[in-house]
C-alpha cells in the first residue's frame, strides 16, 4: 500500500533512543526479530520516521532497504507522527456496511486534515483501520485506546469535543 | 503435568469452580460449589469496547459493600457470541441473562439477586423473561437453541485466564490420551476420518494435511497457527483465543506429536491486544505446569510455542506469506511446489492450520471422529462459526452445524433484519468471496454449495446487506480492499485488480457502459486464472458475483445511470417533499453548500413555507436527510 512519509520534523529524545538501543540489544541475535523490534520502535516513538529506522537498521545489521520495505508493506507501521489523539476509523466490511465510510468523510473534513496525516500542532491524527473485531458495535472508531460504538455521522462532533 | 494421574488429579480439584456453570448432572454429584452464585461477564473485544472491565470492578466492589463475597463468585470469560446486546452479563446457576447491561443497575442487580435470591426480570433480555414471568436459560432462546458449540464450547463459559478451569471442562485430556494411547499415525488416522477442513479459507482436509508433513525428515518441524484473521468482519478467531486460549495449546501440541514437530509458533494480530495477552498467559501458564516443555505426561515428548505479533497485511493469512513474514521479512507469498509440507518456516516441514481448525481438534480426540463426522452434509464435516454482521438484528459469533440454511441463519438465529427492512444479500468468505442473493435463501451452507455459487466459506464472515446496500457500490469496496493488500509480488493481481477497480469507480460515478462489464468479466477471469496466490486467486469473486446475480443492478447503473440503492453519490439526488416538509429549516441550516432554500408553497395543515434542493449546487452530502426529524427527505 501507498505511504505517505511525513515533513514534520523529527524530534526524538535521548531518552527514547536509550530504550530503542535496549530492546535492540535485546533481539538482536535473531534477524527473524525485525519486525518485533519495529513495533517496539513504534510504541517508543508513535511512528517509525527514516531516523529510527536507520537506528534499527543499524543494531540489527540488516539493510536500511529491507527496513523500510519491512514498515511500508505492514498497515501497522506509520511513517508519519501520531497526534495527542489518534482517531481510527474501523473500514472493515461490518462497520462499512453500516455507514463508517461517512464518520471517515466527516472527520476529514473537521480535522482539515486526510487519513494518514496529523494535524500541525500534532494535536489530530486520522487513519482507517480494518476491524478492530468489534462488529457487534458497528460503526467504531477509535481514539488512542478508547473505543466509540454503534455511532452515527452526527456523533462525530461530540467525540471531538470531549478530546480537550 | 508429568502423567495422565496428575492430570486427572488436577480436574478433580478444579471441578467446584465450574459447577455452578455445568450442573451436578454435567460434572459430579459430589461436587459442591463454594459459592451460592457464579456472576459471568464478557470480557471479549465488543463487550470490553463497552466498558464490561468496569461493571466486573463496580460488581467486586459492590458484592463487598453489601457483605456477599462468600457467597458470589465474579469471572470475567470470552466472547458469548451475542455482542448486539454488550455488555453482557449470565447469573448461574439460574442462568439468567442480564444485556445491555449499565454500570448504574449494579447495585441493584447485587441487592436483588446476588443478596435477595430475585432476579432483576426487567434487566433481563426480554427473550429470556415469559409472558407469565418465567425465566428461560439462555439457551433455549432464538439465538442459542440451534447453535451446537464445539470450538467455541468454552468461550463465555470459563475464565480464559485459569489453567484450572480449563482442566475442570476436560482440558488437556486429549493430549494427554494421544500421548499415552496413540502412535503418531493413529492422531492422523483419526483426523482423517472425522472429515475436518480447514477452516480459514480454502477448506484442505487437516488428516491431509498432517499425513503430507509427517513423513518429511527434517532436522526441525514446526506447527504454526494463523491467527491472522484478515477479513474484516470475521472474529471468530479471536473469540477463541480470549476466550479459550489453551484449547489453541493442547491442539498445537497434538498437531505437534502428530507429524513430530517440537516447537510451534502462533501468528496473532497486533490488533488483537486482548488476546494476545491471555494468549501469552495461557502459554506461560502451561509451562509453568509442565504441559508445554519437555517430558510432556510423563512421555518423550517436547514441545513449546511463541507468539509472533502481525502487523496488518491481509496477504499473511495466505499460508507462505504467513512464513516469510514471522521470518522477519515482506510477507510475500511464494510459489508453490515446494509446499509447506516440504519446505515450509525456516525451509523446513511445516504444518499450518487456523486457530478454529485447531479449536476442534481436542473435541475430536475426546469424542472420536464418528461424533465429528455425525454433523455434517455429505463433503462438509463439524460445525462452522459464522460471525454475523452488517444489517441483522443479532450481529456476533454463532456455531451451526454444516448444512444449516441460510434462511434458518438470518431469520431464526440472526433474529432477521433490523427496521422493517428486506433481505438482499449475503457476502460469505469476505474480499475472497461472494453475495448470495435472497432468491437463495434456501441454500444449505457447507464448503461445496458455497463454492458452486462463485462464494466460499473463507473464515466465516457473513455480512448481511439490506436493500439499503448498492452492491456495486460493495464490489468497489472489496476491490478497493484488495488493492490496498495486494503485496505487488505479482502482476495481474498488482495491475488486473488496480483495472478491476478503476472500471469500478468509473461505473459508480455514472460514467459506464455495458462494455465494460465484459471487460470486467474477462479481466476477473484473467485475474484467477494468472495470480500466484490465494489473494489474487480469489480477488475478483466478489465482482463476479455479483455481476452474476446483480447484473441488472450494474445495467441500471451503465445504461440509466441510477443507482437503484440511492448509494453512488454522483447518481443520487436529494429531494424534499413539500407536502411533508414543515418548513423548519432545519435542513437549510445543516447544509453546507447552501443548496437547500426556501421556496412559497405552503402544504396543507402547514404554516410554514416548504423547501427545496437545488440540484446544481448540492454536494450530496446527506446532511439534510440526517437531520430531518419528518421524514420529508429522502434519496431518488
Amino acid at each position: 500500500m501507498l505511504k505517505k512519509m511525513s515533513n514534520l520534523p523529527f524530534n526524538g529524545t535521548k531518552e527514547q533512543e536509550e530504550k530503542l538501543l535496549a530492546v535492540i540489544a535485546e533481539n538482536k541475535h535473531d534477524k527473524s526479530r525485525l519486525m518485533a523490534v519495529m513495533q517496539e520502535a513504534q510504541g517508543i516513538y508513535g511512528y517509525l520516521p527514516l531516523e529510527v529506522q536507520k537506528m534499527i537498521a543499524d543494531g540489527m545489521e540488516v539493510s536500511l532497504e529491507k527496513v523500510y520495505g519491512v514498515a511500508t508493506f505492514y498497515a501497522q507501521f506509520s511513517l508519519a507522527p501520531q497526534g495527542q489523539y489518534h482517531i481510527s476509523v474501523c473500514l472493515g466490511t461490518a462497520c462499512y456496511v453500516k455507514g463508517a465510510g461517512l464518520l471517515y468523510d466527516k472527520l476529514q473534513q473537521l480535522l482539515g486534515i486526510g487519513g494518514d496525516e496529523c494535524t500541525p500542532d500534532r494535536k489530530f491524527s486520522l487513519t482507517a483501520c480494518r476491524c478492530i473485531g468489534a462488529c457487534g458495535l458497528a460503526p467504531v472508531l477509535t481514539v488512542n485506546e478508547e473505543v466509540y460504538g454503534r455511532l452515527s455521522e452526527n456523533d462525530v462532533e461530540g467525540i471531538l469535543a470531549k478530546c480537550e | 503435568m508429568k502423567s495422565v494421574l496428575e492430570l486427572q488429579n488436577a480436574k478433580a480439584a478444579a471441578l467446584k469452580k465450574v459447577v455452578l456453570r455445568k450442573g451436578k448432572a454435567v460434572l459430579d454429584k459430589n461436587v459442591t460449589s463454594d459459592y451460592k452464585y457464579t456472576v459471568l461477564v464478557c470480557g471479549g473485544t465488543g463487550c470490553t469496547s463497552s466498558h464490561s472491565p468496569e461493571i466486573v470492578e463496580k460488581l467486586k466492589s459492590e458484592i463487598k459493600a453489601q457483605g456477599a463475597e462468600k457467597d458470589v463468585q465474579v469471572i470475567m470469560t470470552g466472547c458469548f457470541g451475542l455482542c448486539a446486546l454488550g455488555p453482557i452479563m449470565i447469573v448461574y446457576p439460574e442462568g439468567c441473562f442480564y444485556s445491555m447491561v449499565d454500570i448504574n443497575n449494579i447495585p441493584r442487580i447485587v441487592s436483588e439477586h446476588l443478596v435477595g435470591g430475585k432476579p432483576v426480570a426487567s434487566l433481563l433480555y426480554d427473550e429470556t423473561v415469559g409472558a407469565d414471568g418465567e425465566i428461560k436459560p439462555l439457551n433455549e432462546t432464538d439465538f442459542y437453541k440451534k447453535q451446537i458449540r464445539v470450538a467455541l464450547r468454552n468461550c463465555g463459559v470459563i475464565d480464559p485466564e485459569d489453567i484450572e478451569e480449563y482442566y475442570a471442562m476436560d482440558g488437556y485430556a486429549a493430549l494427554a490420551k494421544v500421548l499415552t494411547e496413540y502412535t503418531p499415525e493413529d492422531v492422523i488416522k483419526v483426523i482423517t476420518d472425522s472429515g475436518l477442513r480447514g477452516r480459514g479459507g480454502g477448506g484442505f482436509p487437516t488428516g491431509r494435511k498432517w499425513a503430507l508433513t509427517a513423513p518429511n525428515k527434517a532436522d526441525q518441524k514446526y506447527v504454526v497457527c494463523n491467527a491472522d484473521e484478515g477479513d474484516p468482519g470475521a472474529f471468530m478467531d479471536r473469540s477463541v483465543l480470549e476466550g479459550d486460549p489453551h484449547c489453541l495449546i493442547e491442539a498445537m501440541a497434538i498437531a505437534g506429536y502428530a507429524i513430530g514437530a517440537t516447537k510451534g509458533y502462533v501468528y496473532v494480530r497486533a490488533e488483537y491486544p486482548i488476546a494476545v495477552n491471555r494468549l501469552q498467559k495461557a502459554i506461560d501458564d502451561a509451562r509453568a505446569a509442565g504441559i508445554l516443555g519437555k517430558n510432556i505426561f510423563g512421555s518423550d515428548f517436547a514441545f513449546d510455542l511463541e507468539i509472533r505479533l502481525g502487523a496488518g497485511a491481509f496477504v499473511c493469512g495466505e499460508e507462505t506469506a504467513l512464513m516469510t513474514s514471522i521470518e522477519g521479512n515482506r510477507g510475500e507469498p511464494r510459489p508453490r511446489p515446494p509446499y509447506p509440507a516440504v519446505k515450509g518456516l525456516y525451509g523446513r516441514p511445516t504444518v499450518e492450520n487456523n486457530v478454529e481448525t485447531f479449536a476442534n481438534v481436542p473435541q475430536i480426540i475426546l469424542n472420536g471422529a464418528a461424533w465429528f463426522a455425525g454433523m455434517s452434509t455429505e463433503k462438509s464435516k463439524g460445525t462452522k462459526v459464522f460471525a454475523l454482521g452488517g444489517k441483522i438484528k443479532h450481529t456476533g459469533l454463532v456455531e451451526i452445524p454444516m448444512g444449516t440454511t441460510l434462511r434458518e441463519i438470518i431469520d431464526e438465529i440472526g433474529g432477521g433484519i433490523p427496521n422493517g427492512k428486506h433481505f438482499k444479500a449475503a457476502q460469505t468468505g469476505g474480499p475472497s468471496g461472494g453475495c448470495i442473493p435472497a432468491s437463495l435463501i434456501d441454500t444449505a451452507v457447507d464448503y461445496d454449495n458455497l463454492i458452486s455459487l462463485g462464494c466460499m466459506m473463507g473464515s466465516g464472515g457473513l455480512i448481511v446487506m439490506d436493500e439499503d446496500t448498492c452492491m456495486v457500490d460493495m464490489a468497489k469496496f472489496f476491490l478497493e480492499f484488495t488493492v490496498d493488500e495486494s503485496c505487488g509480488k505479482c502482476t495481474p493481481c498488482r495491475v488486473g485488480t488496480r483495472r478491476l477497480l478503476e472500471i469500478l469507480e468509473k461505473i459508480t460515478a455514472g460514467k459506464g457502459t455495458l462494455e465494460d462489464l465484459d471487460t470486467l468479466e474477462a479481466l476477473c477471469v484473467y485475474i484467477k486464472e494468472n495470480s500466484l496466490c490465494g489473494l489474487g486467486q480469489t480477488a475478483p469473486n466478489p465482482v463476479l458475483s455479483t455481476l452474476k446475480f446483480f447484473r441488472d443492478e450494474y445495467v441500471a447503473h451503465v445504461v440509466d445511470k441510477v443507482c437503484p440503492a440511492g448509494v453512488c453519490k454522483s447518481m443520487t439526488n436529494f429531494v424534499i417533499d413539500k407536502d411533508k416538509c414543515i418548513g423548519c429549516g432545519k435542513c437549510a441550516k445543516n447544509c453546507p453548500a447552501d443548496a437547500i432554500f426556501k421556496t412559497d408553497y405552503v402544504a396543507p395543515g402547514h404554516k410554514l413555507p416548504s423547501y427545496e434542493i437545488d440540484k446544481n449546487k448540492c454536494i450530496k452530502c446527506g446532511a439534510c436527510v440526517a437531520g430531518c426529524k419528518f421524514g420529508a427527505i429522502s434519496k431518488k
